[in-house]
C-alpha cells in the first residue's frame, strides 16, 4: 500500500519524460507514463495558438531588425520559444497576473499590450512603457529571479482579496540557479500562494550551458524539495504548453498552491543582437533544434485534419507582415523625453535635494537654448 | 505615562493596523514571539495571523513578498532581525523596492515599510551592531528615517507606514529600552524636519538615531567647559533637512557632525560636505566629523574603544580654532540663499 508520504511525493513529482502531445512533425503522441492527464486541446485552441505565434515570430523578427536600423539599444530574440512566449500567456486571463523578464517582449505583444510601449524599455525612453497596474504585468525584469517573489506576493495578495487570479512568472534556466528562484518557491508553497513559475529551459544562460547549471535530473525537480507540485513540458509542443498550462491554472485557481513548470525550448539567436553564440556551441546543434519547431509542427497537426488551408494561411502571413510594417513604421520617429521628467517619478513627492537637482538641469537647458538662439 | 521606545514602536504597529485594513506586519519570528525584540508584541494575538505573521527565514523573500503584497494593494510594514541581517535582502531593495515607482513612470508605488534595529551598543556579537544607514541612504528612492526617543519613534512609525514611498525604518537598538513620559498617540511631525534636541550659541553639533544621547551628554559636558552647543536631531536622514542644519551653522559658526557608523563615505561625511559648500562663508573652522572607526565593528570587548563618545566629541569641539572669530553675516541667510 502506498504510504501517505509516497502519495504526496507521487502528487507533486514531474513525469518522466516532458509532456508531449504532437511531434515535430505533426503526429499525435501516444500519452504513456505522464502522471497527469493533459488532453489535446481543441482545434480552435490550436488554431489560435498557431496565428499568434506567427504573428509572435514576426513581431519578434521585426524587434531584431530595429536594432540593425538603430532604433532599438538592444533585444534579446525568443525566436524557438513561440510555443513557450505565447502558449503561456494564452492559458491565463487579463485578470491573472503576469512577470515577465528582458527575453519576454513577444508574451507581452501577445498578452494585448502595444509593441511600442513593449518596446519602450529597450528604445531607452523609459523603463518600462505600459501601465503595470492597469495592465496586471509587471515592468520587464533584469535582475535574475527577483520577480519570481514579486509573484509570490502578488499571487498571495490576490488570494487575501477573495478573487481567483493566479500569478505567472516566467524565468529562465540560468536564473533557476539565483537565490530568489529558491525563496520565491518556498514563500510560494508556504504561503499556498496560486502562482504559476514557467521555467523556459532554452539551454543557455547567454554562453553558459545547462549542465554547468545543475545535475538536476530536470529542472521541475526542483519543486518538490519545496512541496512545490511540478511538471516539465516540451517547450516547443504548443499543444502541450497548452495543455500542461491549463492544468497548472486550474490547479492555482481551485486552491491548490503554486506549480513550477520547466518547458524544454531552444534559443535559436544569440542571447541578444550583440552576443556571438558562435563561440560557444555548434551550428549542428542549432539546425537539429530547428527541426522541432513549434510553429511547422501545429501548422502539420492542423492541416492533417483540415482545420487549416492555404487561404488561412495567407491571411495570416498578411496580419504578420501588417503587424511588423506597424511597428517598423511607429518606431521610426525620433521621440523625445522630457529631461526635466527625470525628477519626477524618483519619489511620490519631490524632496528638496531633487528640487535643487531640477533646479540646476532647468538652468543648464535654459542657457543651452540661449546658446542656441543666439 | 512612562513609555520606551519599544513600547512606541509597538503601539505605532499596533495603531497603524487599527487604523487602516491593508496594513499586514510580517517577518522572522514577528508573530507568536512578538520579535526578538519585542517590537510586535501582542500583534498576532490582537489582529490575528492574518495581519501580523511569520514567514520563512529568507529576508530577500520577505522584501520582494511585500512588493508582491503592495501591487495588489496592501502596505506591508516587514522586520529585518537586525541589521546585517538585512543585507540578504540587498538586491531587492535597492533593485526594485528604490526604483520601482521611477522604473514604472509613476504608474507603481510601493508604501512599504522595512523596520531594522541597527547600530551597536549592547554589547552584541558580530553581525548585530552594523550602523548600515549608508548604503541605503546613498540609493535614491528610499526614504532614511531614524528616532532618537520614544515619541519620534511613533511619530516617524506612524508618517513612515502613512507614506507613499518605501522607507528604511532605522531603530537604534541600545535605545529600545530607553525611557520617556510621553502621551500615546502622539503629535506627529512630518519627515524632513530636523530637531534642536538643545539650543546652543557656539557649535552646531549635527547627529542623528543612536547617536543623540551621545550628543546631548557632549553637549552638557562642553557647557561646562564654557561652550555652548546646540544638538541637532536630524530624525530623517533622507529627505534631509538642509534649513535647519544651515540656519543653525551660519548662526554658530561652527559644525561637529557626530554618527556612529565608519566616517569614510558615510553619512556623516555628507552631511559635512552639504554644511561646507552652504555654510563656507560663516564657519570660523573646518567642519569636524566624530565617527566609528574605520575597522569592522570590533568585537564586545572593545566597543567602548569603537564607539564615539563623549570624550571624542569634545575633543572635536576643541579643535574648532577658537581663538578665531567666525563670519556671522549670513546668520539670517537660509538653506537656499
Ligand atoms: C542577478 C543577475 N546576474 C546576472 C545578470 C546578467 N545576465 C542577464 S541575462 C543572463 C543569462 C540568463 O540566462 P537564463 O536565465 O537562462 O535566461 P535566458 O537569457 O536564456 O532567457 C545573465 C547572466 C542579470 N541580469 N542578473
Ligand atoms: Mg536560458
Amino acid at each position: 500500500m502506498e504510504t501517505t508520504a509516497q502519495a504526496m511525493t507521487a502528487a507533486l513529482l514531474p513525469s518522466p519524460n516532458p509532456v508531449q502531445l504532437i511531434d515535430p512533425t505533426g503526429a499525435e503522441v501516444e500519452q504513456a507514463g505522464t502522471r497527469r492527464d493533459y488532453p489535446m486541446p481543441s482545434a480552435a485552441r490550436l488554431r489560435e495558438i498557431w496565428h499568434a505565434m506567427v504573428l509572435g515570430r514576426r513581431f519578434d523578427a521585426q524587434a531584431t531588425a530595429l536594432t540593425k536600423q538603430g532604433r532599438l539599444a538592444v533585444y534579446p530574440s525568443s525566436r524557438g520559444q513561440e510555443a513557450c512566449q505565447v502558449g503561456a500567456i494564452l492559458s491565463i486571463t487579463a485578470d491573472d497576473w503576469f512577470f515577465p523578464t528582458y527575453r519576454d517582449s513577444m508574451a507581452l505583444a501577445s498578452r494585448g499590450i502595444d509593441p511600442i510601449e513593449v518596446l519602450s524599455l529597450l528604445r531607452g525612453d523609459s523603463h518600462c512603457g505600459y501601465d503595470p497596474i492597469a495592465t496586471h504585468t509587471a515592468a520587464q525584469c533584469t535582475p535574475l529571479s527577483t520577480q519570481l517573489i514579486h509573484a509570490a506576493g502578488a499571487a498571495y495578495g490576490e488570494k487575501r482579496r477573495g478573487t481567483d487570479h493566479v500569478a505567472l512568472a516566467f524565468i529562465g534556466d540560468g536564473a533557476t540557479s539565483e537565490g530568489d528562484f529558491h525563496e520565491a518557491l518556498n514563500f510560494a508553497a508556504v504561503f499556498e500562494a496560486p502562482v504559476i513559475f514557467f521555467v523556459q529551459n532554452n539551454k543557455y544562460a547567454i554562453s553558459v550551458p545547462l549542465s554547468k547549471q545543475t545535475r538536476a535530473p530536470s529542472l521541475a525537480y526542483k519543486g518538490i524539495g519545496y512541496g512545490v507540485a511540478a511538471e516539465q513540458v516540451d517547450g516547443n509542443d504548443p499543444a502541450a504548453v497548452l495543455a500542461v498550462m491549463d492544468h497548472a491554472v486550474e490547479h492555482c485557481r481551485s486552491g491548490k498552491g503554486p506549480f513550477l513548470i520547466e518547458a524544454h525550448t531552444y534559443r535559436l539567436e544569440s542571447h541578444t543582437n550583440a552576443d556571438d553564440a558562435t563561440r560557444y556551441r555548434s551550428s549542428d546543434e542549432v539546425t537539429a533544434w530547428l527541426e522541432r519547431d513549434p510553429i511547422a509542427r501545429v501548422e502539420a497537426w492542423l492541416r492533417g485534419r483540415g482545420e487549416l488551408n492555404d487561404d488561412v494561411v495567407a491571411a495570416t502571413r498578411a496580419a504578420a507582415e501588417a503587424l511588423a510594417a506597424e511597428v517598423r513604421e511607429r518606431m521610426n520617429t525620433d521621440v523625445t523625453v522630457d529631461p526635466m521628467s527625470l525628477f519626477d517619478n524618483v519619489f511620490a513627492q519631490r524632496t528638496p535635494q531633487l528640487d535643487e537637482a531640477r533646479a540646476m538641469v532647468a538652468a543648464e537647458l535654459a542657457a543651452d537654448s540661449q546658446e542656441v538662439s543666439s | 505615562m512612562t513609555v520606551t521606545m519599544g513600547g512606541a514602536l509597538n503601539a505605532a504597529l499596533r495603531d497603524a493596523l487599527a487604523a487602516d485594513d491593508n496594513v499586514l506586519v510580517f517577518g522572522e519570528d514577528v508573530g507568536t514571539l512578538g520579535g526578538v525584540f519585542r517590537i510586535t508584541d501582542g500583534l498576532t494575538s490582537e489582529f490575528g495571523e492574518q495581519r501580523c505573521f511569520d514567514t520563512p527565514l529568507a529576508e530577500s523573500g520577505i522584501v520582494g513578498f511585500a512588493i508582491g503584497l503592495c501591487l495588489t494593494g496592501f502596505r506591508p510594514v516587514v522586520e529585518m532581525q537586525f541589521d546585517a541581517f538585512a543585507y540578504p535582502a540587498f538586491e531587492q531593495i535597492t533593485s526594485h523596492v528604490a526604483k520601482m515607482r521611477n522604473r514604472t513612470s509613476g504608474r507603481v508605488g510601493l508604501p512599504l515599510v522595512i523596520r531594522i534595529p541597527y547600530a551597536g551598543g549592547i554589547g552584541g556579537v558580530e553581525h548585530h551592531c552594523d550602523s548600515s544607514e549608508g548604503y541605503y541612504a546613498h540609493t535614491p528612492g528610499l526614504k532614511v528615517v531614524t528616532p532618537s526617543d520614544a515619541a519620534d519613534a511613533y511619530s516617524l512609525l506612524r508618517e513612515a507606514i502613512d507614506d507613499p514611498d518605501p522607507v528604511i525604518f532605522l531603530e537604534p537598538k541600545a535605545l529600545y529600552w530607553s525611557k520617556q513620559e510621553i502621551e500615546l498617540p502622539c503629535t506627529r511631525a512630518p519627515f524632513g524636519t530636523a530637531k534642536v534636541r538643545r539650543d546652543g550659541d557656539d557649535v552646531t553639533l549635527v547627529t542623528y538615531g543612536a547617536s543623540v544621547p551621545t550628543a546631548l551628554k557632549a553637549a552638557e559636558a562642553a557647557a561646562d567647559e564654557g561652550w555652548s552647543v546646540e544638538v541637532i536631531d536630524l530624525r530623517t536622514i533622507v529627505p534631509f533637512d538642509d534649513e535647519t542644519v544651515v540656519r543653525s551653522v551660519r548662526r554658530t559658526g561652527r559644525c561637529v557632525v557626530l554618527a556612529e557608523a565608519q566616517g569614510f563615505a558615510g553619512v556623516g561625511a555628507e552631511i559635512a560636505a552639504r554644511v561646507s559648500e552652504r555654510c563656507f562663508h560663516s564657519l570660523a573652522a573646518p567642519v569636524g566629523r566624530v565617527s566609528g572607526l574605520p575597522t569592522p565593528y570590533p568585537a564586545p570587548m572593545l566597543e567602548k574603544t569603537y564607539l564615539p563618545g563623549v570624550e571624542r566629541v569634545l575633543d572635536a569641539i576643541a579643535r574648532l580654532q577658537w581663538d578665531d572669530q567666525p563670519d556671522l553675516t549670513y546668520a539670517e541667510v537660509g538653506a537656499r540663499g
